[in-house]
C-alpha cells in the first residue's frame, strides 16, 4: 500500500507526491507519455535517441549530470515501447536542484549539435554491444517482426536498423520535443523524505510558467487478431540452440491481464514450476526455460524461450513445450499451486515497498495507465483470479494460430 | 522573474548513522548478528561461510556446492524444497563469492516459522544427489559455452587468469572442471564447510522473542559440527604481465578492454582514498573516462573503473566495450587520463563534486534494513566495525589537489597494469 497525493498544475503537468520519512533521500521521477511506439516506421530507435540527447544540456543550463552530482545526487533514464522514464534519487534536503535541473529541460533543450553527434556514436555502439555483438543479442530484432505485422511494437526501442539512429538530424529532434515533451504529457511524482506543502512550492515555482504545448493525439494502428502460426528459422554463430515462441496476450488494461501473467507464474517462476520441473529437472530437455509475459499496454506478447540440451533438436523441444501448454489447456490447475503464485505475488509487492524509487516509478506508470490508486489494487486483482480464469486464458492464448515460433539454430 | 541560469543554494549532505546489531555466539560456534526493523514484513536469513577449499585448484567446486544446498536432504527432495519455498512466498538463494559462500532466504513474517526447518534440514542434512548434481553441471556447462561466446567475459577470464595466478581466485571454471567434478568431493566440502563455527548468520527484520528462541534451537542447539575447521591459509600472489594480450575475433563489431592489477583492499588505510580517487577517474557516470571516452568521443555505451575488495588483496580493473575501429584510441585515452592523473592538480571544483557524489551515494546505499545488513558485513568481514564508515565520511572531507595526486602517483600506473584486448586492434 502506498499513499499519496495528487494535484495538478495549470499547464497540465500532474504530480503525485509520496512521504516516506524513513529515508534521506528523495526521488523525482518523470514519466513522459512517449515510447517506441510513437515513432515513425522510417525513424525508428527515435525515442530512445532522444533520452541520450536529453542529458546533452538545456536551454538554461549548459550540463545537466555535474550540478546534480555536486549536490549529493544521481540520475538514470530508461526507454521503453510505451514510456521514457527519467529518474532523480538525491539527499532530500538538496530537492530543489533536481526541480531547477527536469524543470529546464521540459522547457526547453540546448539542442546541441555537438551533443547530437556524439549521442548518435554512443547509442550506434549500444545497439552494437547489446543487439549485434552478443550471442542471440539480435533475437527481439527477429521476433518482434515475426509476431506483430502492423502495431509499432514490430521494432525493438532500440531500433531497427544502425541506419535510422545516424540518420537523425536536429529539425527531427526538435519537432520531437515540441510533440512530446510537454507538461500535459507527462507526470511527475515526487517521493521519500519530503513533504507535500515543499513539493506544491516548487513544482508551482519551477514548472509552473512552462507553457502547455499541444495535446498529442494517440493514434496507433492496432494489430488484428493474428490468423495462421508463424515460422521462422535463423542460424547464427551461437554456441546452443535456442527456440522462442510468442503468443499475443491481452493489453495491460483488459481484465485478463492477471491471469495470464500468473499463467507465465505458474509455468516458470521458481524452482518449483512447471515448465522447469518437467523440461530441465525430470525430463532432461532443456538447460534453461522461461516463459513470461512482456508487459506492454497494448496487446502482448507472452514469451515461452529455451535452450534445449545438445541431444535433443529444436523440432522435439518444441513438442515438450506444447505438452506443457495443453497440459494447462486441459487439466484444472490446484487450488494450491495457484495460491503459491498468488502468495509469491504478495511478497514481491512487499520488496517493491522498500524503495521509494521503485514505489515512485510503480505510481507514475499506474497513473499513465489508469490512475496511480489502481497500483494499489494489484495484489487484490492477482487475489481474485480464479481456477477457471487460468484455464479458460490458457485456451484463448496457446493457439498454435496464435503463435510465432522462431528457431535461432546454432 | 525566475533566474534559471542559478543553481538552488547547496545543503550540506549528511552523515549516514547505521544501525548496530544485537551480537551473539552460540555454544556451536554460530555467530549471529540480528538487526531488528519491527516494522517490516519480510525477513532475511542469510548463513555466510568462509569458502573452504579442498586444494587451492579446486576452487571451482565451491560454486556447485553452493548451488547443490538446494537440492534434496535425507528428509526432503528438491521438488519439495521448491514447491514449499515458493508456496510461501519466499526466495532461497545461494550466492557464491570469492571469499564466501552464502545461502541467504527471505520470508514473509507470518510464514517463517514453516522456512527455518527447512534451511535447518538443509544445512545439516543435504545430500547432493547424484541425479540432480549431474542435471546441475550438464546445464551449466551449456550455458558456460554461451558465456564463453561474449567477449567482455573472455576479457574478464583473462584479466583473473593472470592477475590472480597460483590462487583460487584465478581458477576458472571450464568444460574440463565440470567433467572432473565428483559428487564425493561436494559432500566432503559440505562437511568442511557448512558448519555452524564456519557460519556467520545474519538475519533483518521484525525479530521477536518467538523467532530469537526458534533460531536459538534450530541453529544454536540442533546444528553441529561436522569437522574440524580447516585453518585458514594466506594467499602468495605472483607477478603478473604488463604486456598487452589481443585475443583476436575477426567477426567482432566490437573490441572487449579490460586493465588492471592488484591493489589494497579494505584493511589499507589508505583505501577509502583510493576509491575517492577511482571514482573520480572512472567510478561514476560523471568520471574522467565516461566524460572523454563516451560523452566527448563516443567510442562506448560504457566505460569504468572498479576497486575489488576480496580477503586476500584488492584490485583494480578497468573495462569497456568500444567499436573494433576506435580500440587502439581508446587504449591511448585511458593512458592519457593516467597520465593527467598522477601529473596533474586535479581542481577544488572536480574535487568538491565527487566528495558530495560519494557523500549522497552512502546515504542513499541506506535504503531498507537490508542495506544496513550489507554496510555491516562490508567491514566486518575486513576485520573492522561500523566506525569505519565515520572514518570513510572523514578522509571524503579531507581530500584535496595534493591529496589526490599523492594517491593517483602510488596506486595508478598504467604501465603496471596487465592488458587484454578481444577483439580487434
Amino acid at each position: 500500500m502506498i499513499n499519496f497525493n495528487r494535484f495538478k498544475l495549470d499547464n497540465g503537468l500532474t504530480v503525485l507526491v509520496h512521504e516516506d520519512h524513513t529515508t534521506a533521500m528523495a526521488v523525482v521521477n518523470i514519466l513522459y507519455k512517449v515510447g517506441a511506439r510513437d515513432e515513425s516506421p522510417e525513424q525508428t530507435g527515435f525515442a530512445h535517441l532522444f533520452e541520450h540527447l536529453m542529458f546533452g544540456g538545456s536551454i538554461n543550463i549548459p550540463n545537466y549530470d555535474a550540478p546534480l552530482q555536486s549536490v549529493g545526487g544521481e540520475n538514470n533514464a530508461f526507454t521503453s515501447n510505451d514510456i521514457t522514464n527519467y529518474y532523480i534519487t538525491l539527499p532530500s534536503n538538496n530537492l530543489e536542484t533536481a526541480f531547477w535541473l527536469e524543470s529546464d529541460r521540459m522547457l526547453s533543450l540546448a539542442f546541441s549539435e555537438q551533443s547530437l553527434e556524439v549521442q548518435r556514436q554512443v547509442v550506434c555502439e549500444e545497439f552494437k554491444q547489446r543487439y549485434l555483438n552478443q550471442p542471440y543479442g539480435d533475437v527481439w530484432l527477429k521476433l518482434r517482426p515475426l509476431a506483430y505485422k502492423v502495431h509499432p511494437y514490430r521494432w525493438a526501442t532500440i531500433g531497427k536498423e544502425l541506419r535510422h539512429i545516424e540518420e537523425a538530424k536536429m529539425e527531427d529532434v526538435k519537432a520531437f520535443f515540441q510533440k512530446f515533451y510537454t507538461p500535459q504529457n507527462a507526470i511527475m511524482v515526487v517521493a521519500g523524505d519530503v513533504n507535500l506543502e515543499e513539493v506544491k512550492a516548487l513544482a508551482e515555482k519551477w514548472f509552473g510558467d512552462i507553457p502547455a504545448g499541444n495535446a498529442y493525439e494517440r493514434n496507433l494502428p492496432q494489430e488484428p487478431k493474428q490468423e495462421e502460426a508463424r515460422f521462422e528459422s535463423v542460424e547464427a554463430d551461437v554456441p546452443v540452440d535456442a527456440l522462442y515462441i510468442a503468443f499475443h496476450g491481452p493489453d495491460r488494461l483488459s481484465p485478463d491481464y492477471y491471469a495470464t501473467d500468473l499463467i507465465s507464474d505458474l509455468l516458470s517462476r521458481g524452482s518449483s514450476s512447471r515448465l522447469y520441473r518437467s523440461l530441465v529437472k525430470e525430463n532432461q530437455v532443456f538447460s534453461e526455460i522461461n516463459a513470461y509475459m512482456m508487459g506492454s499496454i497494448d496487446t502482448n506478447l507472452f514469451v515461452v524461450e529455451g535452450k534445449p540440451l545438445p541431444h535433443i533438436s529444436l523440432e522435439d523441444a518444441e513438442k515438450h513445450i506444447w505438452t506443457e501448454l495443453e497440459k494447462i489447456k486441459s487439466e484444472l490447475v490446484a487450488e494450491n499451486e495457484l495460491q503459491k503464485v498468488k502468495n509469491k505475488v504478495e511478497s514481491t509487492m512487499l520488496f517493491a515497498e522498500l524503495s521509494i524509487l521503485d514505489k515512485a516509478m510503480n505510481l507514475a506508470f499506474f497513473e499513465m495507465l489508469s490512475k496511480a490508486e489502481d497500483y494499489n489494487q494489484d495484489v487484490a486483482k492477482y487475489s481474485a483470479v480464479t481456477i477457471e480464469d487460468i484455464h479458460r486464458v490458457a485456451n484463448s492464448l496457446f493457439v498454435k494460430e496464435n503463435s510465432s515460433t522462431l528457431f535461432y539454430k546454432s | 522573474m525566475l533566474n534559471r541560469t542559478v543553481a538552488p543554494h547547496f545543503k550540506e549532505i549528511k552523515d549516514v548513522n547505521l544501525v548496530e546489531p544485537e551480537k551473539m555466539v552460540y555454544a556451536n560456534g554460530l555467530k549471529t548478528f540480528i538487526f531488528q526493523a519491527p516494522d517490516l514484513d519480510l525477513i532475511k536469513l542469510e548463513f555466510t561461510f568462509d569458502n573452504i577449499l579442498l586444494k587451492e585448484e579446486l576452487a571451482t567446486l565451491n560454486p556447485v556446492l553452493s548451488s547443490m544446498l538446494r537440492e534434496g536432504t535425507e528428509s526432503l527432495t528438491s521438488k519439495q524444497i521448491a514447491d514449499t519455498v515458493d508456496f510461501y512466498g519466499a526466495y532461497l538463494m545461494p550466492e557464491y563469492s570469492f571469499d564466501q559462500s552464502s545461502l541467504t532466504v527471505y520470508t514473509m513474517h507470518k510464514y517463517v516459522d514453516k522456512i527455518l526447518p527447512i534451511l535447518a534440514d538443509i544445512l545439516q542434512h543435504s545430500i547432493i544427489p547424484q541425479a540432480e548434481l549431474d542435471t546441475h553441471i550438464r546445464n551449466n556447462k551449456q550455458s558456460l559455452q554461451i558465456s564463453l561466446q561474449k567477449n567482455d567475459v573472455l576479457a574478464r577470464r583473462n584479466f583473473y587468469k593472470e592477475v590472480f595466478k597460483g590462487t583460487r581466485y584465478g581458477v576458472l571454471p571450464t568444460e574440463e572442471t565440470y567433467d572432473a567434478i565428483e559428487r564425493a568431493h561436494i559432500v566432503e566440502l559440505y562437511r568442511k564447510q557448512i558448519q555452524p563455527a564456519n557460519c556467520n548468520l545474519f538475519i533483518a527484520g521484525n525479530i521477536d522473542a518467538n523467532l530469537k528462541s526458534l533460531i536459538a534451537t534450530l541453529f544454536g542447539q540442533e546444528w553441529e559440527n561436522t569437522h574440524e575447521l580447516v585453518k585458514k591459509t594466506s594467499l602468495e600472489f605472483q607477478p603478473y604481465s604488463s604486456e598487452l594480450l589481443i585475443k583476436e575475433k575477426p567477426e567482432a563489431l566490437q573490441s572487449a578492454v579490460r586493465l588492471g592489477g592488484l591493489t589494497i583492499n579494505r584493511r589499507h588505510i589508505d583505501f577509502p582514498a583510493l576509491q575517492f580517487v577511482n571514482t573520480l577517474f572512472g567510478g561514476f557516470f560523471g568520471s574522467r573516462l565516461m566524460r572523454n571516452i563516451r560523452e566527448e568521443k563516443g567510442y562506448t555505451y560504457s566505460i569504468g573503473s572498479y576497486i575489488g575488495n576480496l580477503r586476500h588483496t584488492g584490485f583494480i580493473t578497468i573495462a569497456s566495450e568500444v567499436g573494433v575501429d576506435v580500440t587502439q584510441n581508446t587504449l591511448s585515452e585511458i593512458q592519457k587520463e593516467f597520465e593527467i592523473l598522477r601529473n596533474e592538480k586535479t581542481s577544488e571544483e572536480e574535487i568538491a563534486l565527487v566528495r558530495n557524489y560519494m557523500q549522497g551515494m552512502l546515504l542513499g546505499s541506506l535504503e531498507s534494513i537490508f542495506s544496513h545488513v550489507d554496510k555491516f558485513k562490508a567491514v566486518y568481514f575486513s576485520g573492522l566495525g561500523t566506525e569505519y564508515y565515520q572514518y570513510y565520511s572523514y578522509i571524503l572531507k579531507d581530500m584535496n589537489a595534493d591529496k589526490v595526486q599523492d594517491i593517483a602517483q602510488r596506486y595508478f600506473d598504467y604501465d603496471k597494469l596487465f592488458k587484454v584486448v578481444v577483439g580487434k586492434i
